[in-house]
């Protein structure tokens, strides 16, 4: 079990967050081209390694945030608040 | 047989217990295997795909033969333990497995006369035809005769606790390594947690009568030591098996806390750990190899190191005369322990060319046979080993054979945290590397090969002299390979000649190479055997050890119980019951209930002895003619607050709220981004920045947290509180055409008249001296009311109103069928999850000239907005009233055309209509609005079906019930 560092709470187990996909996928204006909003719907990176994505602290605060995570260790690099910029 | 003196065993408290059926007696400190070696037995099992006969062969986990079923009755039986593992209680019954009739004769041991024809694979090549045959012959016999051991008959009886624990040292293996790393780590403060797999603490020292530690007895450290660590505070963990490493430091591990009692259900019978640690040291020692020589497997063959403790912690003889092969220097210390305790040893036949040490020289001291350079080319006996032949020409006959090929760190755990193994030339063992978390490999699991190397600094040992040596893979017999076997896997009844043959076949991975030949697998792991069959694959391929690597070792370590990580979460406690505050009453007015998700939601109220589909047209008559009552409770509940809450909804919902009336309701319409219908529900304006927004009973969870999320992430400037209110509210459905006339003297500070409060209006008033908030809305297309007070008031309103007199109350397929007949959807049952608004018929709740909303710029796809080819929802008629179609069922146009027909739509919804007299459907169709009027076929498995596309509304289309 995944140990997260909610940027509010601090460190809780894996079973009090839920997972939110990718970060900084922005959502695409209303004026997107079909392939633009495909993108958006659809497409993701899949990275191995570093990959940004979104965590919801659902069973504590309830605050969506991101972190880094290298997903072939499972280790956190960080995790910050959502609207901030990826370090 | 059992020594006069000597082991850790209480002679003063004998042990009775049963195997197979036969009573014998051990001791209090013996486990099953011991005491059984204590009574002569050392048949105790038939392997896996042969049927040989097999002894016991190990002291501990690595033991691949002795599993057995243990337990008094069905309730407490647990299939598939290691005899060398389980502490003998009073009373113990153990029966072995794998073997019909009996170990002695057993009839699936004609196979082991046809081994020939049964190599790796057999069971891939051989049963491809006929195809036919697989499923009635093959898989059936196979099934009977796969799997070892079986699983209990009853439901288990015991109870299984389950706790987390965090520490900044967790030391997993209390042999001297694990207690030294322990000692370290509580003198250096902090929470210190120290687990093993054993009853006693102490490893390897527990037959330890050799060394000496700063000056003492190694069985007096000992106890000086645990004494200290008890001293020190630390948390010490007997009968508790590391299993598993999980991310982040956190250790699995399963405490027996009172199966060694043998007196079930006095308490919890063992609990699962869940122990986040700030460093993890492993300490979890090493295990002895086999050595791969043909007919290694017969009972009396065991490993030496194993045997030397067998004599020396549980004072049992193995046997009378033995013979030794062996190319590591422990086998002399086991030859010289047993020699001392009586036990003629015949030859140590050393694969070596030159063995020297202190262990063999001792050995040759004491006058013991050595014959280097030699190995064992073939053994003799049938449910006993009685001979062996050496590569000398020598036949010695014996009643056991000693072996050791050297040992194998147990990197098991080391390796599941994802730490890197490293192969170490100079000993021809995997160690660990590179960590992955804060973990640390300590003793014999980091390979150190001496007592002084694993206690480490700060202690000496004295009289015990260093051993080395080893070997990894078959040794060379210079025998026809075709005629022998020499088993690697022993559990899997695997040899070094399938390995070959899985080489010749062109496999090359270790990871292919085993589940080819399924060497490594089943109970075991393949403890012995994973390193020697990496011998025999590196000499086969001619490729080096560490260029094939290891396959993955994974959790858990040893057999674990399920209802260990089920623990508390068994019957009632399975899955939390939610409850309406109504449940209550249905429950004693004899209501059936049904799940929906975890709810507990009447269906319906039978009277007498009424069957559903009665009570079902009874209630919908009641409901139509006069006036139901009906509990709304799980209806999912948001309150949503603040000054830019209308704002909010107006981009979550399709609909426009700018223009809504407090004091007015509105149907919402969500989508998911990809245009999709997420859910719906009634949304009501309390006030200029209150909305009292419903869900459907499943999807409340979902919505709040997508709410959440946009709220959040997407529009963090918009001034909205959301609150989950699912709970805080009872919902009491009042409906038909009286129901204004039952409700209004129980109303205060309302005018609930059709004028003044018309169908989709709501206000704050008191219902039945109650808070309430009073909905006017239907789901069942007649006048109706929806009382929303709190919770904890619901019976009380329930009751009052039930009082007026002249309410019927309904269950969930009363409501079904009320809302069916209206043509109303419910989402999930006419959607799933492809479906739009348009779709369904609900276009008319889009607003149009909003410029964003949640699935807008999904829905302007020309794929969604193409309406020619896309499933709508229609009616559906039978042309005979009194057939009720299956729901999934599919609406095809020829009912001849060929199978896989051309599929039209899909029956979504279908009932008996009472007040109509016939049956109803809703389905969606393939451009099924353009369809109205046209006749299809349902195929169902026993007739096809005439039927007719209608409007989805089939009762009062000019909803001139509803506003009345």
């Amino acid at each position: 079990m995944l140990l997260i560092d909610c940027p509010y709470c601090g460190k809780r187990p894996e079973i009090e967050f839920s997972y939110g996909g990718e970060a900084h996928i922005a959502r695409a204006p209303k004026d997107a081209t079909d392939k633009e909003w495909t993108a958006f719907l659809y497409q993701r990176g899949n990275a191995r390694g570093e990959h940004a994505e979104r965590w919801r602290h659902v069973r504590g605060c309830g605050k969506f945030f991101n972190a880094v995570r290298n997903t072939v260790t499972d280790h956190f690099l960080t995790t910050y608040k959502a609207g901030e910029k990826r370090p | 047989m059992r020594l006069a003196s000597g082991g850790r065993v209480d002679r003063a408290k004998p042990l009775s217990f049963v195997f197979d059926g036969k009573r014998y007696t051990g001791f209090q400190g013996d486990t099953v295997a011991s005491a059984l070696l204590a009574n002569g037995v050392h048949l105790v099992g038939r392997s896996f795909k042969y049927h040989r006969p097999r002894g016991i062969m190990a002291a501990g986990a690595g033991e691949p033969n002795a599993l057995f079923g243990i337990g008094r009755d069905e309730a407490h039986y647990t299939p598939n333990l290691t005899a060398s593992q389980v502490m003998l209680y009073d009373g113990l019954v153990a029966e072995s497995q794998n073997r019909s009739p009996s170990l002695e004769r057993d009839t699936g041991s004609l196979i082991d006369r046809l081994w020939r024809f049964f190599p790796a694979g057999f069971y891939y090549k051989t049963f491809m035809w006929p195809r036919k045959a697989w499923t009635k012959l093959f898989e059936p016999r196979i099934r009977e005769m796969a799997g070892l051991g079986r699983a209990p008959k009853a439901p288990d009886a015991a109870r299984y606790g389950q706790i987390y624990a965090h520490c900044e040292t967790l030391v997993i293996g209390a042999g001297p390594a694990g207690i030294a790393a322990a000692l370290r780590a509580a003198a250096a403060g902090g929470r210190v947690i120290l687990c093993d797999e054993q009853a006693e603490f102490g490893g390897s020292l527990l037959a330890e009568n050799v060394a000496k530690i700063d000056g003492l007895p190694a069985s007096d450290w000992l106890a000086l030591s645990v004494a200290e660590l008890q001293r020190l505070n630390v948390k010490m963990l007997p009968r508790s098996v590391a299993f598993g490493y999980f991310p982040h430091n956190m250790v699995g591990i399963a405490q027996d806390l009172t199966d060694y009692l043998g007196e079930p259900d006095t308490g919890i019978r063992g609990r699962l750990w869940q122990v986040r640690a700030g460093e993890v040291v492993v300490a979890t020692g090493a295990l002895e190899r086999p050595m791969v020589f043909p007919d290694n497997d017969r009972p009396g063959i065991m490993l030496a190191d194993s045997a030397r403790v067998f004599v020396e912690r549980y004072g049992v003889k193995p046997g009378t005369r033995a013979v030794v092969f062996t190319a590591h220097d422990e086998a002399y210390r086991a030859a010289l322990a047993l020699h001392e305790a009586g036990v003629e040893i015949a030859v140590i036949a050393d694969l070596r060319e030159a063995p020297a040490g202190g262990w063999v020289d001792k050995a040759r001291a004491a006058g013991l046979l050595v014959r280097p350079g030699t190995v064992v080319t073939e053994t003799s006996g049938h449910l006993r080993v009685t001979g062996v032949t050496l590569s000398t020409g020598e036949v010695v006959s014996c009643d056991l054979v000693l072996m050791s090929g050297g040992f194998t760190p147990s990197v098991h755990l080391f390796s599941q945290s994802r730490g890197k193994l490293k192969f170490d030339e100079a000993l021809q063992i995997f160690v660990p590397g590179e960590p992955a978390e804060a973990t640390r490999a300590v003793g014999a699991a980091a390979g150190a090969q001496t007592l002084a190397a694993a206690l480490g600094e700060g202690y000496t040992v004295a009289d015990l002299p260093d051993s080395g040596g080893g070997f990894l893979g078959a040794v060379p017999h210079g025998r026809d390979p075709a005629t022998v076997r020499a088993f690697v896997d022993f559990q899997n009844d695997v040899t070094a000649k399938d390995l070959k043959l899985a080489m010749l076949e062109g496999f090359r991975s270790i990871e292919h190479v085993k589940r080819y030949t399924t060497t490594g697998m089943a109970t075991d792991q393949g403890k012995t055997s994973n390193m020697n069959a990496l011998g025999i694959v590196s000499e086969a391929l001619g490729v080096p050890i560490p260029a094939i690597g290891t396959t993955t070792f994974r959790m858990p370590y040893t057999p674990i119980p399920f209802g260990l990580f089920a623990g508390y979460a068994r019957g009632e406690l399975f899955d939390p019951v939610r409850e309406t505050p109504i449940h209550s009453w249905a429950k004693e007015r004899g209501a059936v209930f049904e799940d929906v998700g975890q709810w507990k939601r009447a269906r319906y109220f039978p009277n007498g002895d009424e069957d559903m589909n009665a009570a079902v047209t009874r209630e919908c008559k009641a409901v139509r003619a006069g006036c139901g009552i009906f509990d709304a409770s799980t209806l999912g509940k948001i309150e949503i607050v603040g000054p830019d809450a209308a704002e909010f909804l107006n981009r979550m919902y399709v609909n426009t709220w700018t223009k809504l009336k407090p004091g007015k309701l509105r149907y919402g319409v969500l989508l998911r981004e990809d245009g999709f219908v997420l859910d719906d529900g009634v949304v009501g304006r309390m006030a200029e920045d209150r909305f009292h927004v419903t869900t459907t009973t499943g999807g409340a969870p979902r919505v709040l947290a997508m709410m959440e999320d946009y709220l959040q992430t997407e529009w963090p400037e918009l001034k909205v509180w959301l609150t989950s209110t699912t709970e805080q509210w009872a919902v009491i459905a009042v409906q038909g055409p009286k129901a204004r006339e039952i409700l209004q003297h129980l109303v205060e500070g309302a005018d609930i008249s059709n004028a003044a409060f018309p169908h989709m209006s709501v206000a704050e008033c008191k219902v039945a001296g109650v808070p309430a908030r009073l909905f006017r809305v239907s789901f069942t297309g007649e006048l109706g009311f929806e009382v929303n007070v709190p919770a904890d008031h619901g019976r009380a309103v329930w009751e009052a109103i039930f009082a007026s007199g002249g309410t019927t109350p309904y269950g969930t397929e009363t409501m079904h069928v009320l809302r069916a007949e209206k043509g109303y959807i419910i989402v999930g049952q006419e959607t799933d999850g492809t479906a739009t608004p348009d779709d369904v018929g609900l276009s008319w709740a889009i607003g149009k000239t909003k410029p964003d909303y949640v699935g807008k710029r999904a829905l302007a796809r020309a794929s969604m907005a193409a309406q020619d080819d896309r499933k709508q929802l229609v009616g559906v008629l039978t042309e005979d009233p009194g057939i009720v179609l299956e729901e999934g069922a599919h609406l095809v146009a020829d009912p001849n055309q060929p199978v896989p027909m051309k599929m039209l739509g899909h029956i979504t919804s279908s009932y008996w209509s009472g007040t109509l007299d016939r049956s109803i459907a809703l389905a969606m169709v393939r451009k099924g609005r353009s369809r109205i009027g046209e006749s299809f076929t349902v195929p169902l498995p026993d007739r096809n079906v005439k039927v007719t596309l209608t409007e989805p509304v089939f009762f009062d289309p000019e909803g001139v019930r509803i506003n009345a």
